[in-house]
């Protein structure tokens, strides 16, 4: 097969774009298509400060990688999450990539927050799966980080096998206020949120993984002890083998929900029409008079002050 | 051949020259789902390996986020 762009022998074939690419034009093609994402949906701009959520992984690095490359101003946040050896990693490759590149890194280790909010900790003391209680702890800390560091952008790196999996999800049980806030971009609603955006939207897990590898990305390669039989990966998995059978079903399935979907279904919900109220205790945003992030606070410090340590009753 | 299947960390013997693309369907893997390495360089479908080659299948997929 030979590079769709110079006839050079291909190392890269994309199915869903019918295209192959030698190395050189394969970064090319790479960076052009985040360059798009950024500018169709107006997500960033290069006098803007950017704090980019990494994991360690392949997608949150090689985003990282790219916006450097495209002359953005970033700083990168980390959130320690305490999962044993996994978060060591993770972390290890985080700061190796950072120091590397000199870098500016931001490290947020849960387990010095509140009172003590280490994932398998508040996993075993709480109701919560391990992902959930991850889930909710990211959108906070997230939201704290960008805040206090003054950024005017949190770019996170969702990809679009991420989208395509969180829609499916999504449509199978008619989530109508999820469908309505699954965007690429996430404009403020909340004087204490800052926009939210995702360049690797449109850009499958395969293509992320090819660029962080012909970059020489050092990347965790292991999933999240976690995520074993997560539903995440179910859905990923069931569109896995649509997209093998019929390739370019998932650049369909995301990029039509956006142009024809999700217009349909915005102006029937009043609940995207409604901002978040302000937490009562900690003055973030919340859906309800004290936000999420406060009650698993106060949850645990009940618990640990009547002595438990181990999984709920 | 050797072929190491990365992140669940096992290694396959796999006897006899094929093509890549035969090998992922051997070993059940999905096209699109792994990267195929051989000598730092990634390899299509068509491209046969042989039995002294050694290659890594490098999984693509994640789940989690550390």
């Amino acid at each position: 097969m030979k590079c769709t762009r110079c006839r050079a022998k291909a190392e890269v074939h994309l199915r869903a774009h019918n295209a192959g690419f030698c190395r050189p034009c394969y970064l090319g093609y790479f960076r052009r298509q985040v360059e798009r994402a950024i500018a169709a949906d107006r997500m960033c701009t290069p006098d803007e400060r950017l704090l980019v959520a990494v994991s360690g992984g392949k997608d949150s690095l090689a985003l990282w990688d790219v916006l450097i490359d495209l002359g953005y101003q970033t700083t990168g946040l980390y959130l320690a999450q305490g999962i044993g050896g996994y978060s060591d990693r993770s972390r290890e490759k985080v700061e190796a990539f950072a120091n590397g590149r000199g870098l500016a890194l931001r490290v947020v280790d849960l387990s010095a927050e509140g009172p003590g909010l280490a994932i398998p900790d508040v996993a075993a003391l709480t109701r919560r799966s391990a992902c959930a209680a991850c889930g909710m702890l990211k959108r906070h800390f997230f939201d704290e980080a960008a805040l206090a560091g003054e950024f005017d952008v949190l770019a996170t790196g969702h990809n679009l096998d991420d989208e395509a999996a969180r829609l499916l999800g999504n449509v199978l049980r008619w989530q109508v206020d999820h469908l309505v806030r699954q965007r690429p971009v996430l404009p403020p609603t909340h004087p204490r949120f800052v926009r939210k955006v995702k360049p690797l939207h449109l850009l499958s897990e395969y293509e992320t993984a090819v660029y962080a590898f012909m970059r020489g990305i050092d990347y965790v390669v292991e999933e999240c002890p976690n995520s074993v039989g997560a539903t995440q990966l179910v859905y990923k998995d069931a569109l896995n083998r649509l997209e093998a059978a019929s390739p370019g079903t998932k650049l369909a399935f995301v990029r039509e929900f956006h142009r024809t979907g999700q217009p349909a279904i915005v102006p029937r919900s009043a609940e995207d029409q409604r901002p978040p109220q302000t937490c009562a205790r900690c003055g973030m945003p919340s859906w309800g008079e004290v936000c999420a992030f406060c009650k698993l606070v106060a949850e645990i410090e009940t618990k640990r002050a009547r002595g438990m340590t181990g999984p709920a009753a | 051949m050797r072929v190491h299947l990365h992140p669940q960390g096992r290694t396959l013997e796999v006897a006899g020259r094929r093509s890549v693309g035969r090998l992922l369907a051997e070993i059940g893997v999905l096209p699109g789902t792994a990267m195929v390495i051989r000598e730092d360089v990634l390899l299509l479908d068509a491209e046969m390996v042989e039995d002294d080659d050694v290659i890594e299948v490098r999984a693509v997929i994640s789940g989690g986020g550390a």
